[in-house]
């Protein structure tokens, strides 16, 4: 109970505390190391918690237990090969992550994408993000004591990922956003797939909201629960649906167009009331708006090419390579060495299902990158976490922390 | 000496008995919310997993037995015993069914008739308190001390409401044993509503009902009243630093509340053992007419099996509930097994309740917990026993 000198290195602003005045009366606080082995800080987090009784006083993120270099290695790969690493970024919307990377190559190359290749990364990255938000949903629930939603939102995400699965041969690990187009021409029978599943969703996410929002018990936990205040928010670096919680209309979709977004006719569900339920809320209804995204791209998917018309950067089909001598030729540098691409750098931000995502990349002109930075969204939400649970009970700091639905490996990368 | 052998064979009989129920309690838990919750549940270990009970067992007995270094040595180890104790010895009051003779002897199904049985109970639920609260504080970790906190307050708040939503029922009948009180709920009003306490006059007690399955399952410790072990926000609350056999000891004690808990309720609101109408309307024939129901449907699927293996075990299973609905209607047997069918039935439903509710709700914040015991259970409880008392005291 007595109060334990902490003895990793971070934590020295935490025992600040130490040199308090010799105060009989003043409240004597405990420590509490939570993770990074809970269960309830969604992967490898550490946060240590000052208690007095069950209140919050200080809270102090930890991270780093899933450090794995990402950026580095992108280094000592060539530029194709870096999209495998950027799956295992944030493994829970791995496309959107390769689309922002795919953007990012592309616009130092100078391509041109076609539309059709557009219109795929769209409905792609808007699956990306009801795929994301289920699984948010299920473990918050979880998290608050619902046990069933957690199988009803898996049970919606097994069948995306068996779309993934269908047309990158992945479920996880896709890889199917490269710079120049797509991996493979979508398979025959994909797009009916896609209709079957996004049809029946909204009746889903219907299912989901008379399960929990007719619950008072469930209103009573997230209700006013987990606030911060918008001006917090911002000089953090907190972004997604945590500041559309709090009212502000900010989402890179509109406002700095990508991917022929500018051509979908979408809404940015906003809420005012700033607290867990109102984060809830946004994300049900972005999934629901991510449905209606895909149906449009369904229904006006343009026909034509898949790739960019840049057979320096992009594999020849193997028809071609085995007649042509010059489409031999570029398989073959592509292949062993890699395409180059012009010295210079470049930074694109998009919408993940997180927050911002932005890469900013520096080519020395070589066939490797020179530096991947990527600014993820997880990182800036979780700088917000000492501010957020503040003075707040223990239960609370749960479903806060779920609120802000960070992915470790986005946060460590 | 003949009353000192049949009482030993009795207990041996409702341990017995209690035992499997416990064990079987959680395989009904698992496979029922796994199908809630789009999943199959235990399958591997014997026919449907029925065998699950019995291999958890083996492996929590079997299991090393770990003693952190840190703990309290003799309140670590009375601790589960504590619990386990006082959840168990419960079951010694609660009556099952009428008084019945086997051949020269004449007995009541129920280990003791004690006059204070209800009492007793009260008592005993408590000292369960003591095994959580003890539990917590021996463990000398952080999250096991405000799992056993959280469990003591919340116990002790909500007995209160408990007690007065038990007491207003025993205003009405007049006695505290468990056996005259099923006696008082027998008969019928107007030939066909059942003289329970939640259906008689002058005030018929359904809100003193909710009021205790509220507070039975505050007591219990389950969702969505199951902070103390809230396992997202304080690992596994208060038995987060036991293992093996003490783990399963506290677990026994959380089943073996339940049960007692239903048993109370039944008895208490539900009339026991009294069917819920008259036997001219056919109260006999109800348990076989289910059994050979579900007799019907083991063979119709035996026949049109969705697995291979279910073409021999779904028959036998359909020739045991055959076996079974012929006893309901055998001569002599009928009598013993018919107020044990009802008693069970209701305390199933009341069961099934639990785990319904397990897989549907979330939990409370512990302040809004607390709040809710003291400033919606405890004033209602008290207008209804006023309310009550009002009544009997006029009539």
């Amino acid at each position: 109970m007595s109060k334990r000198p902490l003895d990793t290195d971070p934590v020295a602003t935490l025992s600040a505390p130490a040199v308090e005045p010799a105060n009989p009366s003043a409240p004597r606080l405990m420590t509490l190391n939570m993770g990074p082995q809970h269960p309830s800080t969604h992967g490898v987090l550490r946060i240590m918690l000052e208690l007095e009784g069950e209140t919050i006083r200080k809270a102090l993120p930890d991270i780093g237990f899933l450090h794995t270099g990402i950026e580095k290695q992108c280094e000592v790969n060539t530029w194709q090969q870096a999209v495998t690493l950027t799956d295992r970024v944030d493994y829970l919307s791995n496309l959107s992550n390769n689309l922002v990377y795919a953007l990012a190559v592309e616009k130092l190359l100078q391509l041109e994408i076609p539309a059709r290749a557009q219109w795929t990364r769209v409905l792609l990255a808007e699956l990306t993000r009801i795929n994301s938000h289920l699984v948010w949903l299920g473990t918050h629930a979880l998290d608050i004591g619902a046990m069933t939603m957690f199988f009803y939102c898996f049970r919606e995400r097994e069948d995306i990922l068996r779309l993934f699965e269908m047309v990158s041969g992945q479920r996880m690990m896709t890889s199917y956003i490269r710079p120049g187009g797509l991996a493979l021409e979508p398979p025959r029978g994909w797009d009916k797939a896609v209709g079957k599943f996004i049809k029946a969703f909204p009746s889903k996410v219907d299912q989901y909201e008379a399960l929990l929002d007719a619950n008072p018990i469930w209103k009573r936990r997230t209700q006013g629960v987990g606030f911060i205040s918008l001006e917090d928010m911002l000089d953090l670096g907190v972004t997604g649906p945590m500041i559309r919680g709090a009212g502000l209309k900010w989402d890179i979709r509109k406002s700095e167009p990508y991917s022929s977004y500018e051509k979908f006719t979408f809404e940015i569900p906003t809420r005012k009331e700033n607290d867990v339920y109102a984060r809830y809320q946004v994300r049900l209804a972005e999934m629901r708006e991510s449905a209606k995204i895909v149906v449009q791209a369904l229904e006006g998917m343009p026909g034509g090419a898949w790739q960019a018309d840049a057979p320096h950067v992009v594999l020849p089909d193997r028809e071609k390579m085995k007649t042509q001598m010059e489409a031999l030729i570029y398989h073959f540098k592509i292949v062993t060495e890699g395409y180059r691409v012009p010295a210079g750098e470049v930074y694109q931000a998009i919408e993940s299902p997180r927050g911002e995502i932005a890469y900013y990349i520096v080519s020395d002109g070589t066939s490797k990158p020179y530096r991947v930075h990527m600014r993820t969204p997880s990182f800036g939400n979780l700088q917000a976490l000492p501010v957020l649970l503040k003075d707040t009970l223990i239960a609370d700091s749960i479903a806060a922390l779920g609120s802000m639905d960070f992915v470790l490996g986005d946060t460590d990368r | 000496m003949n009353f000192l052998i049949l009482s030993l064979i009795k207990a041996a009989v409702v341990a017995f008995v209690l035992m499997t129920t416990l064990a079987y309690l959680q395989w009904i838990e698992r496979k029922v919310i796994a199908h809630i919750q789009l999943r199959v549940g235990p399958r591997r270990v014997g026919p449907h997993g029925l065998l699950q009970p019995l291999a958890d067992v083996i492996k929590l007995l079997t299991k090393e037995d770990m003693l952190p270094s840190h703990v309290n040595k003799p309140f670590y180890f009375l601790a589960p015993f504590i619990a386990v104790f006082f959840a168990l010895i419960a079951i010694s009051v609660i009556p099952f069914g009428t008084e019945i003779t086997i051949g020269p002897v004449k007995t009541a199904m129920q280990l003791t008739d004690l006059n204070i049985g209800v009492l007793f109970i009260l008592g005993l639920s408590g000292m369960g308190v003591y095994g959580v609260a003890l539990a917590g504080w021996a463990s000398n970790n952080k999250y096991a001390l405000l799992g056993g906190l959280r469990s003591s307050a919340q116990m002790i708040s909500y007995e209160l409401p408990m007690a007065m939503a038990i007491a207003a029922p025993l205003l009405m009948l007049n006695t505290l044993s468990f056996r005259q009180l099923v006696d008082a709920q027998g008969g019928y009003f107007f030939g066909f509503i059942p003289r329970w306490t939640v259906f008689q006059g002058p005030f018929p007690q359904v809100v003193s009902f909710i009021l205790f399955m509220i507070a039975a399952f505050a007591e219990t410790n389950r969702v969505p009243f199951d902070l103390p072990e809230a396992e997202n926000e304080l690992v596994a609350g208060f038995h987060t630093e036991y293992s093996s056999m003490k783990f399963a000891s506290f677990f026994m004690a959380e089943y073996a509340n339940m049960v007692t808990v239903s048993c109370v309720a039944t008895l208490l609101f539900l009339g026991g053992w009294q069917p819920p109408f008259p036997e001219q309307y056919g109260a006999k024939f109800v348990p076989s007419l289910i059994f050979a129901l579900g007799a019907l449907l083991c063979f119709y699927h035996g026949f049109n099996p969705a697995r291979p293996f279910d073409k021999i075990t779904l028959p036998v299973v359909g020739v045991v509930f055959l076996g079974v609905a012929a006893a309901f209607v055998a001569p002599v047997i009928s009598t013993i097994l018919m107020p044990l069918f009802w008693f069970a039935a209701k305390v199933g439903i009341i069961l099934f309740l639990y785990i319904w509710v397990r897989a549907t709700l979330p939990r409370f914040r512990y302040d809004q917990l607390m709040r809710f015991a003291w400033t919606f259970m405890f004033p209602v409880a008290v207008v209804n026993l006023f309310v009550t008392g009002l009544l009997v005291a006029l009539s």
